[in-house]
């Protein structure tokens, strides 16, 4: 009987398993194979190419759009992201670390922009970067990242914190560390791998957002991927350039997915941890 | 002692606190102001006040209230499939004894994907041209050409996207609940069913509505996948794409800043309603 009921609880497991399995990567093959396809295939409505063909690689990297737009995506969202980081972990270890009155605040704080939708303040942030000469530049897309990405950053990392053996950096300090070199040298490596999950996080956002992008930016200077990708107009004006947008998809979404899944069972902790403790 | 860290605790949070407040209280503050503004930059007129003039000709508008409609259908279909298909996903990531790594590993990969990019594989899926679709399914239709069907692909994008960030969040919740208390019943002859409707379900209820507010309010921002799929044509507009097109489209800052502010007003009144209705889960699950 119990047996049964293992095999059964296995069979319905692993069916499971290869639902979810089919249900994540169906559009991601499908673009894949869509940009393998030559372009004669591209309207044959199958789902696999007939034959593989790297024609569409070579069009948008020799078009100037993409390796730029590549570029500032890269730029930005590192910028944003060390940054973000860097100001989240001051947060986090205040939160853990020290008692301070009105501490709830900074709680209520990342709360508040966690839900704050973005289309409230596109208007304000265009009219004011035009005057402050931050209008399509990489600043002026850092700064809504930087603060945008704050809430979950702060969450996730004081997630992590929670965790570490505080009681070796008291003993750090009683054998002579000064408070900075206790945090680096003892604590920090401690904190590192929930540093760099966190930044993952981080990361995936500033990379994903589109509004601020398409709103704030004009040129290729500050262009970021998913504006590139969404406004890419190939020779034709009339018919989206199917086989180049693919291609180009597959370039920004295999790396990052690549980093994801090497670094799963920590971001899943963040994820949880940061949503269970807020 | 303490005052001491009263001092350190604030220093260390002033600038998270300071780089949130810029880009969000500041905005948003002038974007009331905006709002009372005739201000068209294409027009070289300066701006001129003109009170709620703005918030009339939108709360006059059946483009708004369309929108607004959409919005909120956009927004119940997709929380709840999401909340559905969500607790199925993370029941099997709570359970899963072999696979368990594969599942979490393909879970995330939705996650990680830029939504325009996911947005642009359905487009191409759907697309009677490109896309397999139609072959699949034996017809011939312009699924993005016509409202219900586009709603229909919209929603789709939606759910695949946000389903798994769901269930994380709902794992989070399984991951709570005591193995003994489950065991216990299960000893006094409680059946699978009654364990979930009256230990797991009850004892979720903080996480699910964390869940259900977060993905609520997100889902009711909308943009990147109207935007891509339909650019809101055939009556399938967001309010964020109305906010979009007015302000950065059209660049009437005037009427856009009154657009955004009610957008604001819409996620303070959700937010509102949730605490109210079902207590403050989020504030105690916050400590």
């Amino acid at each position: 009987m119990r047996i049964r009921f293992a095999g059964m609880d296995g069979f319905l497991g692993a069916l499971g398993s290869l639902l979810v399995v089919t249900y994540a990567l169906l559009p991601v093959i499908w673009i894949i194979s869509l940009s393998l396809k030559p372009g004669r295939e591209l309207g044959n409505a199958r789902f696999f190419p007939d034959t593989l063909s790297l024609e569409h690689y070579r069009t948008v990297f020799n078009d100037p759009q993409f390796p730029a737009a590549l570029l500032n995506s890269v730029g930005i969202a590192s910028i944003a992201t060390g940054l973000s980081i860097t100001i989240a972990i001051f947060a986090a270890y205040a939160i853990v670390r020290l008692d301070f009155r009105g501490k709830h605040w900074i709680f209520y704080g990342t709360l508040a922009v966690a839900m704050f939708p973005p289309i409230s303040v596109v208007g304000p942030l265009f009219e004011l970067w035009r005057t402050l000469r931050l209008f399509d530049t990489w600043p002026g897309l850092i700064l809504p990242y930087l603060s945008f990405t704050l809430p979950l950053a702060i969450w996730t990392l004081t997630a992590f914190f929670r965790e570490i053996p505080w009681d070796l950096e008291r003993a750090a300090r009683v054998d002579g560390a000064t408070p900075s070199q206790a945090f680096r040298l003892v604590i920090l490596p401690l904190v590192a791998p929930g540093i760099v999950a966190s930044a993952i996080l981080v990361f995936i956002f500033a990379w994903n957002d589109f509004l601020f992008a398409a709103s704030l930016t004009s040129t290729d200077r500050a262009r970021t991927v998913p504006v590139a990708i969404a406004f890419f107009t190939g020779s034709s004006q009339f018919e989206l350039p199917t086989g180049s947008i693919a291609a180009a998809s597959v370039v920004v979404t295999i790396p990052i997915i690549a980093l994801v899944l090497m670094f799963q069972r920590r971001i899943i902790a963040g994820l949880t941890a940061g949503a269970v403790k807020g | 002692m303490r005052r001491a860290q009263n001092v350190k605790g604030w220093l260390f949070c002033t600038p998270a606190l300071a780089a949130m407040a810029l880009v969000t209280a500041y905005p948003i503050l002038d974007a009331v102001r905006l709002s009372l503004y005739r201000y068209d930059l294409r027009h070289a007129a300066p701006p001129d006040f003109i009170g709620i003039g703005n918030y009339f000709s939108v709360l006059s508008s059946e483009v708004w209230w369309q929108a607004l409609g959409n919005t909120l259908l956009i927004t119940t279909i997709s929380v709840f499939f999401e909340l559905v298909l969500g607790f199925a996903l993370a029941l099997l990531m709570h359970k899963a004894v072999f696979g368990r790594r594969t599942v979490r590993s393909a879970a995330l990969v939705p996650y990680a994907i830029i939504t325009v990019v996911a947005a642009l594989a359905w487009k191409f899926a759907f697309d009677p041209t490109t896309g397999f679709v139609n072959s699949l399914l034996g017809v011939d239709r312009a699924w993005l050409n016509e409202r219900w069907s586009a709603f229909g692909v919209i929603i789709l994008s939606e759910i695949w996207k946000t389903t798994p960030f769901m269930a994380l969040l709902l794992l989070a919740g399984l991951s709570l609940i005591p193995d003994d208390v489950l065991r216990a019943a299960r000893v006094d002859g409680a059946s699978a069913l009654q364990r979930f409707r009256l230990i797991t379900l009850p004892l979720m209820k903080p996480s699910i509505l964390v869940a259900l507010l977060f993905r609520t309010l997100d889902a009711f921002r909308i943009f990147d996948s109207v935007y891509v799929l339909t650019r809101g044509a055939h009556g399938t507009e967001s309010v964020s794409v109305i906010g979009y097109n007015t302000l950065i489209a059209r660049l009437n800052l005037g009427l856009g800043s009154a657009v955004s502010v009610l957008i604001f007003l819409c996620t303070l009144a959700i937010a509102l309603l949730f605490t109210k209705s079902f207590g403050t889960p989020l504030l105690r699950t916050g400590r």
